[in-house]
């Protein structure tokens, strides 16, 4: 299972993660855990982000003589140690001894738990049931709910071997969610096409 | 094959059921007139499609229709945003409670719970609900797209009177030939045909076919062909068994008060025949044709010179008609029934005859007539705790020009629709303008057929007192042109959409025969 980062910052709904490389965020949308085997928490990838890792210091443009991007980071290692990458995900299920549950769990991430990608099979297992889609649609979001949704259900699709009917039955389930809103459900339906 | 078609999501008694359909399910290939299964929680519903139609989760889709080229999006929309509904009208309880366990299907006291799922009926369930043919019941047709037989109960069906109804060159003729082979093989009843235009004794015309065979080739022994018109039956190359002769002291004054408007006589003339008949008995049209002017009339009668020519006029037509003589050799009403005694079915045929004044004239006597016996034999049998007589079925077409409202309460039609069973005699009504028939005879059928009717008066005249007129109404426009008939009333449990089954072809008529012939004699009978 490939480990992507490790949780820095934890609440009931979401959690930050940070990468041990620079860059190395998983995708938008893309399914991730945390936890340990009593208990461990699914999440969405929703936003990623590499900043300074002090808030006052900003990075300034320093490739002015250099003949590539690669040159900055080679002529200036110190780089790599003073930027970070991190990301979010919110929290759309959890696991309970074998259950799988797809909604929030009772208790939230620990901090310095490690945070996995889901590989294929977990992600097929998962999506099973669209209740998780619920969750993502109410949440209040810095980054457009649609966009977000198009990106789960597009990185989820992956692991099917028909993506068509994956996505037809999320589709199905989005149009029940969003019945009232049919212009927000167009724009997701426009991005997860093929 | 799923036959789910979705679940109910709402609905009331009186107005039936309203389904949503799951997106398996094409509201395309939901067909008006189609039987579906409610399966409620602890009865199961038998009811019919009555309407389809679309629905929307939110009205911005139908203002700014998505984009269902792509596939994808259409099959996304297709059952959530974009739905069909179904309108059911329920009609039995098929299984479930004691009694539908005891005593077959149930007529629906109440409706399905919400979101009970339906589907489409099986070819069991409709077994269920239609019978099995067997000794009583007659294969007809088969209900809309479906394989499984519709059986008619021919016992119950002759105990009412019945009505065949539809445009004509919808099928009406061939169905109730269908019928006549019905009663013929599965009921007790003996039928008395007045065959307007020859289509029921020999040999029956189709529409850009070959001629089809009728009764009488089907059935040798069991059919005895009448002829008023001897002429044209021998042209015909018809083999007939009597030919019916009426003499002028068999006609009544009852006769021309029908035949008033068709022969253009006054009220006052119509009086006169009665003063006519006071005074000169049995044979008082020759001697009313005799008159030479009002100073002919003996004293003690009183009519006007215009009134006398007036009913001479009119008397003339009918001395004019070819099966008219001043004295017949035989009683025709008494060898139909002798006929009719035997078990044998009687067509008279009118041959070149076909104009209103002769059917109306005829029909209306002989009826009259047999009707008469019928009713002193009934009450004989009453009285006396004999065998009553055989049931009889009298088929009379153009119905409406004997049932309409003025005369219908002077035709013997009209007495036999009303009292109906009492005497063993019912009627089988074929016409194309129901509403032209009188609204309380109409309601006095007890089966009717109807094939497609379009226009409004004869719908509403139709399905009057029919409960689900509306959605009945529905089903009934949209029937096919040909072979397509609704039919409802005592006779079955529910209305029925079906296609009437063949005839015509080899095969079909040695479906209509009873005890199938060894292989050989087919091959003789039919080559």
């Amino acid at each position: 299972m490939e480990r992507v980062g490790e949780v820095v910052e934890a609440s009931t709904t979401d959690f930050v993660a940070q990468c041990y490389e620079l860059y190395q965020s998983p995708p938008l949308g893309s399914l991730v855990k945390t936890g340990d085997s009593g208990g461990e928490l699914y999440g969405v990838v929703y936003n990623a982000a590499t900043t300074s890792l002090e808030p006052g210091r900003r990075p300034i443009a320093r490739g002015k003589d250099e003949a590539s991007e690669e040159e900055i980071y080679r002529s200036n290692p110190q780089l790599l140690k003073l930027l970070r990458s991190e990301f979010n995900a919110l929290v759309v299920g959890h696991r309970q001894g074998d259950k799988l549950h797809h909604y929030l769990s009772p208790q939230p991430a620990r901090i310095h738990g490690f945070v996995y990608l889901c590989p294929p099979e977990e992600v097929k297992e998962f999506s099973q049931s669209f209740d998780f889609l619920n969750i993502l649609i109410s949440s209040h979001l810095t980054v457009p709910v649609d966009e977000i949704v198009s990106a789960c259900l597009r990185q989820m699709s992956q692991a099917h071997e028909d993506r068509r009917a994956f996505l037809v039955a999320a589709g199905k389930e989005l149009a029940v969610l969003l019945s009232g809103d049919f212009n927000q459900f167009k724009a997701i339906l426009g991005r997860i096409k093929q | 094959m799923n036959d789910r078609l979705g679940i109910v999501v709402s609905g009331s008694l009186t107005r039936g059921v309203e389904v949503r359909l799951d997106s398996s399910a094409s509201v395309e290939d939901m067909v008006v007139g189609r039987y579906v299964t409610i399966e409620g929680n602890r009865r199961r519903f038998f009811g019919m499609i009555t309407d389809v139609s679309l629905g929307v989760t939110d009205s911005n889709i139908t203002q700014t229709p998505p984009d269902v080229a792509d596939p994808f999006i259409a099959e996304v929309l297709v059952g959530t945003s974009t739905y069909g509904t179904l309108h059911v009208s329920s009609y039995l309880t098929i299984g479930g409670d004691v009694d539908s366990l005891l005593e077959g299907p149930q007529p629906v006291k109440t409706i399905p719970g919400h979101f009970s799922p339906v589907n489409l009926a099986s070819e069991r369930d409709i077994e269920l609900v239609f019978g099995k043919e067997d000794e009583e019941r007659f294969w007809i047709g088969n209900p809309l797209d479906m394989e499984t037989k519709l059986c008619l109960n021919l016992e119950e069906f002759v105990k009412r009177s019945n009505g065949v109804f539809g445009k004509s060159g919808t099928g009406k003729t061939f169905l109730t030939r269908i019928l006549l082979i019905g009663m013929l093989q599965k009921s007790k009843a003996v039928n008395l045909i007045f065959d307007m235009h020859n289509e029921y004794g020999w040999a029956g015309t189709s529409e850009g076919g070959p001629p089809v065979k009728a009764l009488k080739q089907l059935f040798q022994d069991r059919v005895a062909v009448f002829t008023l018109d001897e002429e044209n039956s021998r042209r015909r190359k018809v083999s007939t068994d009597f030919v019916v002769r009426i003499g002028y002291d068999e006609i009544e004054p009852e006769d021309i008060g029908l035949l008033r408007q068709t022969l253009n006589l006054t009220e006052l003339a119509v009086e006169a025949v009665y003063q006519l008949r006071r005074k000169f008995g049995k044979d008082w049209l020759q001697s009313a044709l005799d008159l030479k002017g009002v100073d002919d009339l003996p004293e003690d009668l009183n009519i006007h010179e215009s009134t006398l020519q007036n009913l001479q006029r009119g008397l003339m037509t009918i001395r004019r008609l070819p099966f008219i003589e001043p004295h017949a050799p035989t009683n025709a009403v008494d060898s139909i029934l002798s006929y009719l005694d035997r078990g044998i079915n009687v067509v008279l045929e009118f041959g070149r005859f076909r104009d209103i004044t002769s059917y109306i004239l005829v029909a209306n006597m002989l009826s009259r007539r047999i009707y008469a016996q019928y009713q002193a034999r009934m009450e004989r049998a009453m009285g006396e705790d004999i065998a009553k007589p055989t049931p009889l079925v009298i088929t009379i077409e153009e119905a409406h020009k004997f049932l309409n409202p003025e005369l219908a309460n002077q035709t013997i039609f009209g007495t036999i629709a009303r009292e109906m069973r009492k005497y063993n005699v019912t009627l089988l009504v074929i016409d194309q303008r129901p509403s032209g028939i009188d609204d309380e005879v109409m309601s006095q059928i007890g089966t009717k057929i109807t094939c497609l009717l379009d226009n409004e008066r004869d719908i509403d005249s139709v399905l009057a007192g029919v409960s689900g007129k509306s959605e009945l109404k529905s089903v009934l426009a949209k029937l096919a042109a040909k072979q397509q008939a609704l039919i409802f009333g005592h006779a079955v449990p529910m209305p029925v959409v079906f296609r009437s089954r063949e005839y015509g072809s080899a095969e079909s008529y040695k479906d209509f025969l009873p005890g199938k012939p060894a292989e050989k004699d087919i091959e003789d009978l039919w080559s």
